[in-house]
């Protein structure tokens, strides 16, 4: 098998007295997209924390490309290729669509500690946005007020976002979030889109979703991995069965 | 419409002296030359307050080692502005960068505590410095020295100097914060986690636009100095920290000429009601009052919303 692009290894955290990640470790292929799953506590939101540099662990280490990215901050791992997305809607609400994703082109385009030329006129930076808003199925309301969307079309700037960073590794915590079924389906079809291309770690507690999107699942329970393989073979896990005691895993 | 307006405000302000001197009454030169240096002051503030987000409560201290920079040189025999005004600009930037650099890493309330104490910290110093008059303060034996025929000395050569400062100041304030530089630094005040996480190093942009804010307040500072002719730490002291953050609240926070309007109207007021009273600072009060509550966004968000338009990329 070819060097994870991302490996984390024994990973550990605790709030007071809760271990909320309990020696994680977790391997993610280039071009996978590998589901987090597990019931809620489980800690899925801790570990992304950590993941992207939000949050310290107390031990272990991330690897990313091979590079330990452990002691990095948010930005730095940004710019080396690992973006995160929020569980609750993160972006410029004052700003429109296409504003909002060219602030993101513009954190790769080399220093902003310039003075003079208006953005609105770098044109290059705003015709990346516009493929970007097309990507993600904004292309219609590129000039409306982010903070005035639609929950389910915030969601998809959401993921916009993330992916404008043009990172490699995408941490995408809960893009599903409270979407209806048919928005749902548009954000679903706008990450299938990236097999292959990207590389996803996807929480996510829509369970259909995950097994429709996900090349390989783990499962998170009281801070731990219990299972991690093929879709398959983490349904039919018994550990995971109990972990999701009463919840049915689609079959 | 905007371009129109400007160019009629820059033609009014120079008319202005020439209209005094011809119904005499060049003391309002002098009284106008101080509303614009308070509002280069006040719109540095703005800068960081209003676009950056940055809450600080210790701006005095810039402007006051802008001044101060002016008048101990002044003392040392050097006169001309080609120095001593750049190095008010330098020092006061400087100093605005090291107590940037320790303030920044903290948030909210912690921030205008800090800030504040910084500027106390300074105040005190220039009290301690007795050399430079210590409590009492200096005088400047003169105006500083221009040069190419351009006098400082006489009221109405110093107001045009000073215009051209203020008006070239505020320009180059609106071409930064339209730049990418302005664009990161309004998105920072937003929603910082998401600039974080989208992989802008917030912290140091944050830096940059403190230390710009600093040196313009320095330069201000240069210019209050040679206006009154005085320094004291009274210019240090944390109630002109208060004056400017009113200033800007007053004439809208957030808003380019939030920081202008502010100066002039708080000035007028000082100027009319301490006419009639020594307690003018109650009537200021009770306008205060009525923009914190009838208008947030102060008297240039009034007049946006009259004019139908909303401030560039406000939230």
């Amino acid at each position: 098998m070819a060097e994870p692009l991302l490996r984390v290894e024994r990973l550990q955290k605790h709030f007071g007295g809760v271990l909320a990640t309990n020696r994680v470790d977790l391997s993610i292929a280039p071009g996978e997209i590998h589901a987090l799953i597990g019931p809620n506590g489980a800690g899925k939101t801790t570990l992304i924390h950590q993941l992207s540099g939000a949050l310290k662990p107390d031990a272990g280490s991330i690897f990313f490309e091979g590079r330990d990215v452990t002691r990095l901050s948010l930005h730095e791992r940004v710019q080396l290729g690992m973006a995160r997305s929020y569980q609750i809607t993160s972006i410029f609400r004052g700003a429109n669509v296409l504003h909002n994703l060219a602030l993101a082109v513009l954190a790769r385009r080399g220093s902003s500690v310039r003075f003079w030329q208006p953005l609105t006129q770098e044109r290059s930076l705003f015709e990346e946005a516009r493929t970007l808003a097309a990507e993600v199925g904004l292309s219609a309301r590129e000039q409306v007020v982010a903070g005035t969307l639609a929950h389910g079309e915030q969601r998809q700037l959401e993921v916009g976002l993330t992916l404008a960073t043009g990172a490699r590794l995408l941490l995408l915590d809960e893009p599903l979030a409270g979407l209806g079924p048919e928005e749902s389906r548009r954000v679903v079809a706008l990450i299938a889109a990236f097999k292959g291309a990207r590389t996803v770690l996807l929480v996510e507690h829509d369970m259909d979703a995950v097994f429709r999107l996900a090349d390989a699942v783990s499962v998170l329970d009281s801070g731990r991995v219990i299972a991690s393989g093929t879709p398959q073979s983490i349904r039919d896990n018994a550990d995971v069965k109990r972990a999701y005691l009463g919840e049915d895993l689609p079959a | 419409m905007r371009r129109a307006l400007t160019i009629i405000g820059l033609a009014l302000l120079v008319a202005f002296p020439l209209a005094a001197k011809h119904w005499d009454q060049l003391f309002y030169v002098s009284f106008a030359s101080r509303v614009l240096i308070y509002a280069l002051a006040a719109s540095s503030l703005n800068l960081i307050l209003g676009y950056g987000g940055m809450v600080g409560f210790g701006h005095a201290a810039f402007l006051g080692t802008g001044a101060y920079t002016v008048a101990i040189l002044m003392t040392e025999g050097v006169s001309s502005a080609w120095v001593s005004w750049p190095l008010a600009v330098l020092i006061s930037a400087l100093f605005a960068l090291a107590i940037g650099a320790v303030s920044l890493r903290t948030r909210g309330v912690y921030f205008i505590m800090i800030t504040l104490a910084f500027a106390q910290m300074t105040y005190y110093l220039f009290i301690s410095m007795r050399a430079y008059g210590g409590e009492d303060g200096l005088n400047l034996a003169q105006r500083s020295e221009l040069g190419f025929g351009l006098d400082l000395a006489s009221d109405l050569g110093f107001y045009y100097t000073v215009l051209a400062i203020v008006a070239s100041s505020l320009y180059l304030m609106r071409r930064l914060l339209q730049a990418r530089f302005g664009q990161v630094i309004q998105a920072i005040r937003q929603n910082e986690t998401r600039m974080e996480a989208i992989g802008f190093p917030t912290y140091w942009y944050k830096l940059i636009c403190f230390t710009i804010a600093g040196g313009a307040a320095g330069l201000s500072g240069a210019l209050l100095a040679n206006q009154s002719g005085f320094v004291s730490p009274n210019l240090l002291q944390w109630t002109q920290s208060g004056t400017l953050m009113v200033m800007v609240i007053l004439g809208g926070v957030g808003y380019l000429w939030g920081g202008a309007l502010g100066a002039l109207v708080f000035l007028l007021l000082e100027e009319v009601l301490s006419g009639y009273t020594i307690h003018w600072q109650l009537g200021l009060g009770c306008v205060l009052l009525g923009v914190v509550l009838f208008a947030r966004q102060g008297i240039a968000g009034m007049l946006a919303a009259l004019a139908g338009q909303r401030s560039f990329e406000r939230g």
